[in-house]
């Protein structure tokens, strides 16, 4: 038995890219994505407390950049993440429980995770406009 | 005792239950509470984010002096932070597959997130307790 054993050559699983990418896969990345996003996010979320502790100079200043237009565009991305990995992980949840825990369950639900997702984040720039005070 | 005569293993594995991640459910769980508790916390946080849209620093300041303010942004703080840890620390398990590296990496989060949290909760109380002094 001391005969060294070959190698066995096993087949490998076929790379993602051969896969056509569906929803349910897209919404999964997403998740991960806007999640990583999001963490990165509260690097400026400490920067925002720093400057606002610090004084009013420096209030004023981050003030500035969140009110800037690129500033505007950031936290309308971050909103828009935040309420995408809200509505998945709610979704998780209902998952956990064996909810929608089907193929077809988990293709219907990618559309009321984007739709709950798109709706949530028009709800909030609608209120930020001031556009429900001219109601 | 059937355990005893087909393996090694003491009964002991069995009442902790931990498996062969040998955290058991802990990271499982406290992912799933934290996201939870981020659900209301983050709701409550937009709302005060566009009540306060352009606010001046004493209105700011005004607001997040008020225990409940200040109380519920600690505890977001604390919820989101955990949160962002734990899903951090999978995203490096799953793609870092060196060893050391993966290592490094995860005792930089920790101390990143940790960080963090605690100049958040710092800044915070500072606020709280002087503002309008």
């Amino acid at each position: 038995m001391s005969k060294i054993q070959e190698k066995v050559q096993r087949p490998l699983s076929p790379h993602l890219q051969v896969y056509k990418l569906p929803l349910t896969a897209l919404m999964s990345i997403s998740h991960r994505v806007t999640g990583a996003a999001l963490s990165i996010g509260t690097i400026l979320v400490t920067a925002f407390f720093i400057a606002a502790a610090s004084g009013e100079a420096e209030y004023n200043f981050v003030m500035g950049l969140a009110t800037s237009t690129l500033g505007t565009i950031i936290l309308f991305l971050w909103s828009f993440a935040l309420y995408f990995h809200m509505c998945n992980g709610i979704r998780h949840m209902f998952w956990d429980i064996g909810k929608n825990f089907d193929k077809a369950g988990a293709n219907r639900s990618n559309y009321y995770v984007i739709a709950g997702a798109l709706a949530l984040t028009a709800l909030t720039w609608i209120a930020a406009c001031g556009c429900f005070h001219s109601l | 005792m059937a355990h005893q005569k087909d393996n090694y293993a003491a009964p002991l594995k069995h009442a902790k239950g931990l498996g062969s991640a040998h955290e058991g459910v802990d990271h499982w769980m406290k992912q799933k509470i934290t996201a939870l508790a981020n659900i209301p916390l983050i709701i409550w946080l937009i709302w005060s984010i566009v009540s306060l849209k352009g606010a001046s620093y004493d209105q700011f300041t005004g607001w997040l002096a008020q225990p409940i303010n200040a109380i519920l942004m600690i505890l977001l703080v604390i919820s989101v932070m955990i949160h962002a840890k734990l899903g951090a620390q999978v995203i490096v398990e799953d793609y870092i597959s060196s060893k050391p590296i993966r290592t490094i990496k995860l005792i930089a989060h920790k101390i990143l997130f940790f960080g963090m949290a605690v100049a958040m909760i710092f800044c915070i109380l500072k606020i709280a307790f002087t503002a309008g002094v």
